[in-house]
């Protein structure tokens, strides 16, 4: 969590990514840099919570769903501008996290876990109900979001500056708020609750604080892939996605902000590499999840911490 | 009115299937404190057995046993590879690896059996309906879903409630360290509950079978159902697991058709036949929401 090496280690990697010489696969590359990045942002929020917090929310691709709907929603009120549409993202996840985040945080443990996911499959089932935007079917989107009408997010290195931008952001945030005094509120209430509200610590306020954040910024990841697939789907907010988001704050290292970027990159490119191989890629994947649970301990990044 | 009998009767017996895989993943659950997300897999690979069984030996009934067993023992390798060495780590763990085996074991279904859905017919003895009043039948399948479900049901409840291995496993549920100090081999009766939880989770994935198309993604709704259905009930409790089972089936089926006719009724025809639909998908995880709200630890938790 303190150490600077890893995470600048992954920015000169991401920076590099543009300016590698691959010809015609430069393309392709940064279309999966991006990718990786956009899915990091999300995994970064939900390690906030999962990781520091010890809050295990299995429905974190809901604000992930909002934030693509509010793409849509302002498309087809043809409205492209960067400002209302993160406005609404911002709004419609920060809404969705206070009050279904009231309600979940009563719960602990295994029920936290599930209610989360109710929560979600709600938001699920509710986005594929909107005729006006496409339904179950999705949304193709008509023009990409613009910042002051500048094209920040079309295609090649705009998007790909962008969705990096929105990363460090994201990561950056996070971690300054964990060395604040609500950071460490947030810690010490999963290290031991009974003496962090002995110290006068409100749980309910510090957690609910923490989801509202982490959605807030799942909402952006899903205004950046909205516009990096054209399309808008409920799908996004499948529980699938929720577990692969888990699957991926998991395999860097819960607690790990880095590992969350980390363990994304891992998954993207397995998915993305192994696909191009052979179409059975799951027979690989789904035991490289297994052996990562049983041999390692903390993650991608906990092998990092005990490197040397 | 007989509309509403035959939505009832569905209830019923959706939230029989349901009880049967929730049945075992609860008591893995409240036991070994153990999450176990590949449950629902049994259920799918115990339909694509029978499938293979049915084609081999033309008799449903041989199906229904093989693939039962042959689920059974699939749980006892998992747990022997797998689920033994993530006892007592944390739950993180535990989603990490079962979601790794549900991608493994969801492809090497694809790879043995194909894409394309199979099909498993109805058991010609069954395949009859019993007239209902005004000239509507109801299979005869699905009644004897229903009475097998509560057969099940009725033994799980005689084993737990007035056995030896029964009291141990009641007890185990409400504090396994306390047990295993007094002398339980607390390791043997998890296999014994993954292995019988497993099996009839395999069960009801044969005799669903013959009312759904065998595919790879068959599972992937019913084990969300499943844990819902366990949260709601409470975990680790077999009751509670039985009574929100059946609650769980009559709010997806008698819900779907009311919430639909009050859609109909409330909206323009455009807008509900969309808002009608998705409204009835969400009820189920709006009853769950609100059981929790009330009752954060189930209907039959014991709260922490």
């Amino acid at each position: 969590m303190t150490g600077w090496r890893l995470p600048l280690g992954m920015l000169v990697v991401f920076a590099a990514i543009p300016l590698l010489p691959l010809g015609h696969d430069s393309g392709y590359a940064m279309l999966l840099g991006a990718r990786i990045m956009v899915f990091a942002t999300a995994a970064v929020s939900l390690d906030l919570i999962l990781g520091a917090g010890g809050l295990v929310s299995f429905g974190h691709a809901a604000p992930l769903l909002l934030g693509a709907y509010a793409v849509a929603a302002l498309d087809k009120a043809g409205v492209d501008g960067a400002l209302p549409v993160l406005a609404l993202a911002l709004a419609l996840a920060g809404i969705y996290a206070l009050l279904t985040g009231a309600v979940a945080l009563r719960t602990r443990g295994v029920n936290f876990i599930m209610i989360t996911l109710a929560f979600a499959q709600m938001v699920y089932f509710a986005t594929g109900s909107i005729p006006d935007y496409g339904g179950t079917d999705g949304y193709p989107l008509g023009e990409r979001t613009r910042l002051f009408g500048l094209k920040v997010l079309h295609d090649g290195l705009p998007f790909y500056l962008s969705a990096l931008a929105v990363l460090v952001a994201s990561y950056l945030v996070c971690r300054a708020l964990l060395a604040t005094p609500f950071g460490r509120s947030l810690v010490a209430l999963r290290q031991n609750e009974q003496r962090a509200r002995a110290m006068g610590i409100d749980p309910l306020r510090v957690r609910l604080g923490a989801m509202v954040v982490a959605s807030l910024i799942a909402s952006l990841a899903g205004v950046l892939l909205a516009n990096e697939s054209d399309f808008i789907s409920p799908a996004y907010g499948a529980w699938q996605r929720s577990a692969e988001l888990m699957v991926m704050v998991l395999l860097g290292g819960a607690g790990s902000l880095s590992g969350a970027v980390l363990g994304a990159g891992v998954v993207v490119l397995l998915e993305e590499g192994l696909g191009r191989f052979t179409q059975h890629w799951p027979l690989i994947f789904g035991p490289v999840l297994v052996l990562a649970a049983l041999g390692l301990r903390g993650g991608l990044a906990g092998m990092w911490a005990r490197r040397g | 009115m007989t509309l509403l009998l035959v939505q009832a009767l569905n209830g019923v017996q959706l939230g029989l299937t349901l009880f049967l895989i929730a049945a075992g993943l609860t008591l893995v659950f409240g036991v070994m404190d153990f999450i176990n997300l590949a449950h629902g897999v049994q259920y799918m690979v115990g339909a694509y057995l029978a499938v293979s069984f049915y084609d081999a030996s033309g008799s449903f009934l041989l199906a229904l046993i093989g693939a039962s067993l042959a689920t059974g023992a699939l749980g006892l390798l998992l747990e022997a590879l797998v689920f033994r060495r993530l006892m007592g780590r944390g739950h993180l763990d535990q989603v990490l690896a079962t979601f790794g085996l549900i991608l493994t074991i969801g492809e090497l279904v694809r790879l043995i059996w194909g894409t394309s859905p199979l099909q498993l017919p109805v058991p010609r003895l069954l395949s009859g309906a019993v007239p209902l009043m005004s000239g509507m039948g109801y299979p005869v399948y699905r009644i004897m879903l229903i009475v097998v479900g509560l057969a099940v049901a009725g033994g799980m409840a005689l084993v737990i409630g007035r056995t030896k291995i029964g009291m141990q496993l009641r007890a185990g549920a409400s504090n396994a360290a306390m047990v295993n100090a007094l002398g339980v081999d607390i390791h043997r009766m998890f296999r014994l509950v993954f292995g019988v939880g497993a099996m009839l989770a395999g069960f009801a994935g044969v005799l669903a079978a013959p009312l759904v198309s065998v595919e790879a993604g068959m599972s992937d709704n019913l084990l969300i159902l499943a844990f819902v259905v366990i949260v709601v009930g409470g975990v680790g409790s077999v009751r509670g697991a039985f009574i929100a089972a059946i609650l769980v089936g009559l709010v997806d089926t008698l819900g779907r058709s009311l919430v639909t006719a009050a859609a109909l009724a409330l909206l323009p025809p455009m807008a509900a036949g969309h808002v009608g639909p998705a409204l009835a998908s969400m009820l189920i995880y709006l009853f769950m929401a609100a059981v929790l709200a009330v009752r954060p630890a189930g209907l039959f938790g014991v709260p922490a």
